[in-house]
């Protein structure tokens, strides 16, 4: 039987392979590491996304007060979940639109299949869907359920498209093809475009004109649009989108129907709150003072006269999946306040060598290293086991707690903090496991005992010491070059100075030893 | 002023120098230092590996003997008025770690209740060696002599959990003779982390590549930081690849050419 | 069906908060301590450059002009473009395109048929409205399906998009634009032509959106 972490009763998310990945963290490092070209896309790519972002984040000296501002409202939203919840229900549902809840990823599915299946007629069954670009969706392996039903979901953001050509997976919160350069694009764009002008350049204007064009027909002909939304909000029952490109209008526009997956996280309580959020979000995902598109829409949306704008039918499903479980965890629940902006991602040393796959899950980065162990759930294995252990359980590792994530977090999550509060929770698991009472849990946890049984007293400690002046009799020329393992992890790459011949304390016993 | 040295394990095991410049230097500048003898290490290893039942007794002993060094000397204590640690990350797990696994612990009825308390009053009185320095005793020129081409790393925690920002460079600059040279991404991590850099040793090693082609880039004689531990890293990795580049910690700078005379 | 998973979804929420019965919390105080306006009266010449500097900064083009010349303006730069067959919403100011050398088709309007099917939007060469708000600090124009914006189709499918804004629109920040706006309306903040930053995160203009965007400023 498994034992996962959380409240006994809050489910974690259902196991759909989109948040544990097949492999643990170092595992798929070591292989990302290995592509250099990999390397060279995300260093040049999470270079110029951190110049941009400091550069618009500059422009504002009231920088961190919005965070703080942006922070409290989450915070708020979290405590009055449940009323803000029933409070964008009923405006939603006064103003014309339905709304479905869904306790884990196969129950959204479903809702959503009956109702793009409603929104065909027997004669005329809708056989695809165009999409919006959604973590949320993505989480549900939303695509791949309606592909099971015969329904083609079509990604219409150049980086989800991309993706979706190439039979990839996504590497990035906000650009999911940022592990690509433009020669990579022009290629799958040959290899994998109908229709597509054969003399195609990898200029950056010219692929999205390909883009463009591929994507026209089927956006003018859409009947069903599936999206996931930024920001809901609770007062008004208005819905946000914030896009780029224009596609997120084409399939909030011009479709009869709308579905909408939303996580039960991404509310704000009133509509004053977006003067926060719309300034936040823009600058510290892509860099820009505002986003070139931001749609909002409240219900069935009507003109001032009264004509319809937009949808008709419109279906808002909130959804679980692990969210809860997550919210138990008051250390943890911070991370449903992300917004999603990837600027984590953008500045974390280790996603940018290693990129997104790595993670194995669809929110990889910092963020993702403390929210798919909540959302999915950790098992408690491989404490010392980096690459036999569960994959979700390698990724509160993942990290050198160098804090640059915290910093650029828009919402002020504790990201560093919270990484540690997630390894504690794994190593407690691990011990509540133990398969033989009384015995440590794991090697690493019996070398963490005895170090913690030498530390906590000064005379242990320094007969310790002397333990330690052995090193020198492995050093040449005042460094050690090979240590047996786990430290043989260190010294693949890097030396190892000789112990001192003497050590701090007992220089200080024998020049200064008279005093305290 | 009285100050109480938190060598650190990692200092007084392995770096000494780090912890003795710190002395020489302190009592250069006039003041008296005392070393706790009953002193360990702060547990950050074991916090931050997610062994914190194993750190609490690590925790309550750090706070047991810095609490009674901070004591009056009437009370049996030391007297000292500050704690300081030639170390930006010791005293960031200090500050925001201690309190923390004291709260946990007393939350699962490992830990008094009174612990968390006990352990904030110590880091309230610890500072890093630039803090201490620059906020505490308000000298930026420190007198020191080093007439060498530096490179400076701002290590992570100190930047980013302690918040010194440019204290340690402004004592740098004061360094007389001291050609002092800009490290390209210097606030970038090294790749240390901890037990990090030998969970995920193949990321670590490639975060140190880019932070060694940086130092290279400077062409510095030497390259300083605040933590013996991040210096330990680069140093490594210098070490394995024989670039001439030494790593020196920041008290050894400021204690000035020819400190070891003092010992 | 859904109705449990409603009260499920409910009672886990109220679980892992930790809440059992009771009343809901009060709403927590949020410190909104940063500026909640740029200090300039709307249409404030400084304003005013400010957004003209944003929009351009984000490629879109940019004419000002005084109130009795908006006409003059309009049809230059339509001529500029070469466009023969417009679009525009039922509610557009008059004088807009009286000095226009274009045929004109209007949404909505009986003599037109009513809402203009997609495909003629798809043919037209471009689309004239106003706007409801704009947002100098961020170089954004706000179009909320008011009579001179049109529905929100009108504006996305044909290429190019003039939108002409009144200065007495224009404000400094996001603070100042909301309390202006109706959330009952369908809303579309657009800030320059549509773009993309999804290769090697290089911004481009022009994707699915309009790809030109031209802004009438009337001034005074």
């Amino acid at each position: 039987m498994t034992t996962f972490l959380g409240m006994p009763g809050l489910p974690v998310a259902t196991e759909r392979g989109t948040l544990r990945g097949p492999d643990t963290f170092p595992v798929a490092a070591r292989r990302a590491l290995a592509d250099t070209q990999l390397r060279k896309n995300l260093g040049h790519a999470t270079s110029t996304i951190r110049a941009k972002r400091a550069r618009v984040v500059g422009e504002l000296d009231d920088w961190e007060e919005l965070r703080a501002a942006g922070a409290a409202i989450k915070a708020d939203v979290m405590a009055r979940l449940p009323e803000l919840l029933v409070q964008l229900e009923e405006n939603v549902t006064a103003r014309g639109g339905h709304v479905h809840w869904a306790r884990d990823a196969d129950e959204a599915n479903r809702i959503v299949l009956d109702l793009v299946r409603a929104a065909g007629t027997p004669d005329d069954p809708v056989t695809s869907v165009v999409k919006v670009k959604s973590m949320a969706t993505q989480e549900i392996g939303l695509n791949e359920a309606l592909a099971e039903a015969g329904i083609a979901a079509v990604e219409t953001d150049l980086a989800e498209l991309i993706v979706q050509l190439s039979d990839d997976t996504p590497s990035h919160i906000l650009v999911p093809a940022i592990h690509r350069n433009r020669a990579e694009i022009r290629q799958i764009f040959l290899d994998h475009m109908p229709d597509v002008d054969p003399g195609l350049t990898d200029e950056p204007r010219v692929l999205a004109m390909a883009a463009r064009a591929y994507l026209r027909r089927t956006f003018l002909a859409a009947r069903v649009a599936v999206s996931g939304a930024n920001f809901a909000i609770a007062e008004t029952g208005t819905l946000a989108v914030v896009e780029s490109e224009g596609n997120g209008r084409m399939c909030l526009t011009l479709p009869q129907t709308l579905v909408t997956v939303m996580g039960i996280e991404k509310l704000l309580p009133t509509w004053r709150d977006l003067e926060v959020f719309l300034q936040l979000l823009p600058r510290s995902s892509t860099g820009e003072r505002m986003n070139p598109y931001t749609s909002m829409w409240t219900g069935a949306p009507r003109t001032s006269d009264g004509a319809p704008d937009g949808p008709q039918e419109f279906h808002l499903v909130l959804l679980d999946n692990g969210r809860t479980a997550t919210l138990a965890d008051e250390a943890g629940r911070q991370a449903l306040h992300c917004i999603r902006c990837s600027a984590c991602l953008n500045v974390c040393p280790v996603y940018e060598r290693t990129g997104g796959h790595a993670y194995g899950s669809v929110y990889p980065g910092p963020i993702g290293a403390v929210l798919t162990p909540q959302l999915a759930g950790m098992h408690g294995h491989g404490a010392d086991a980096p690459a036999g252990g569960d994959p979700v359980d390698s990724l509160p590792y993942a990290s050198s707690l160098c804090g640059a994530c915290f910093d650029a977090c828009p919402v002020r999550i504790d990201i560093p903090s919270m990484l540690v509060h997630l390894r504690a929770k794994h190593v407690e698991t691990a011990q509540a496991q133990r398969r033989v009472p009384g015995l440590p849990a794991s090697a690493e946890n019996a070398a963490m005992s005895a170090a913690a049984w030498v530390m906590q007293d000064a005379g242990r400690f320094s007969f310790a010491e002397r333990g330690l002046q052995l090193g020198r009799l492995l050093a040449r020329d005042g460094r050690i070059r090979s240590l047996p393992p786990p430290l043989s992890a260190w010294t693949t790459s890097r030396d190892v100075p000789a112990p001192p011949a003497e050590t701090f304390r007992k220089w200080w016993a024998r020049t200064r030893g008279d005093r305290s | 002023m009285r100050i109480a040295l938190f060598a650190t394990c990692l200092a007084d095991a392995m770096f000494p120098r780090a912890a003795q410049a710190t002395v020489v230097l302190l009592e250069r500048l006039g003041h008296e230092v005392v070393f706790p003898s009953g002193q360990t290490c702060c547990g950050q290893m074991h916090v931050n590996t997610g062994y914190q039942r194993e750190a609490l007794p690590v925790v309550e002993h750090h706070v047991d003997v810095f609490e009674t060094a901070l004591r009056p000397r009437a009370q049996g204590g030391d007297g000292v008025e500050a704690v300081v640690a030639p170390s930006g990350s010791c005293v960031g797990s200090v500050r925001h770690q201690h309190a923390v696994v004291a709260r946990r612990m007393a939350e699962q009825g490992r830990a008094d209740t009174g612990l968390a308390a006990r352990a904030e009053a110590v880091a309230a009185k610890t500072y890093e060696l630039s803090e201490l320095l620059v906020d505490v005793l308000g000298v930026t020129d420190v007198g020191a002599r080093y007439p060498h081409r530096v490179t400076y790393h701002p290590t992570c925690h100190s930047l980013r959990m302690l918040r010194v920002d440019d204290k340690p460079l402004r004592l740098l600059r004061a360094v007389h003779g001291l050609d002092l040279v800009e490290l390209p991404d210097a606030e970038q991590c090294c790749g240390f982390g901890g037990t990090f850099s030998v969970k995920n040793a193949d990321t670590s090693t490639a975060m140190l590549a880019d932070k060694i082609r940086a130092v290279q880039t400077t062409r510095s004689e030497v390259v300083t930081a605040g933590d013996s531990s991040c210096l330990m890293h680069i140093g490594g990795g210098l070490s394995r690849l024989r670039v001439g580049t030494k790593t020196v910690h920041l008290a050894e700078i400021l204690a000035g050419e020819g400190w070891e005379a003092a010992l | 069906m859904t109705t449990s998973a409603r009260d499920e979804v409910l009672r886990r929420i109220r679980t892992a908060l930790g809440r059992t019965g009771g009343a809901a919390p009060q709403p927590s105080p949020v410190p909104r301590d940063y500026r909640t306006s740029l200090g300039q009266e709307p249409g404030a010449p400084g304003l005013l450059d400010l957004l003209v500097d944003r929009l351009v900064d984000y490629k879109a083009t940019v004419h000002r002009c005084a109130p009795d010349a908006v006409g003059a303006t309009v049809a230059a730069a339509l001529a500029a473009r070469g466009a023969r067959r417009l679009a525009a919403p039922s509610g557009l100011p008059a004088g807009w395109l009286a000095a226009a050398d274009v045929e004109t088709v209007t949404d909505g309007a009986a003599q037109d048929g009513g809402a203009l099917p997609v495909a003629t939007l798809d043919a037209v060469d471009g689309v004239v409205t106003g706007c409801a708000v704009a947002v100098a600090q961020t170089g954004t124009i706000v179009l909320d399906s008011s009579p001179d914006c049109g529905r929100r189709a009108l504006t996305l499918v044909p290429d190019y998009h003039l939108i002409v804004v009144r200065a007495d629109q224009v404000v400094g920040s996001v603070p100042e634009a909301l309390p202006r706006l109706d959330p009952d309306r369908p809303l579309t903040w657009v800030s320059g032509p549509s773009a993309t930053s999804d290769i090697e995160l290089d911004r481009v203009e022009g994707v699915h959106g309009p790809r030109t965007l031209v802004v009438v400023l009337v001034e005074g």
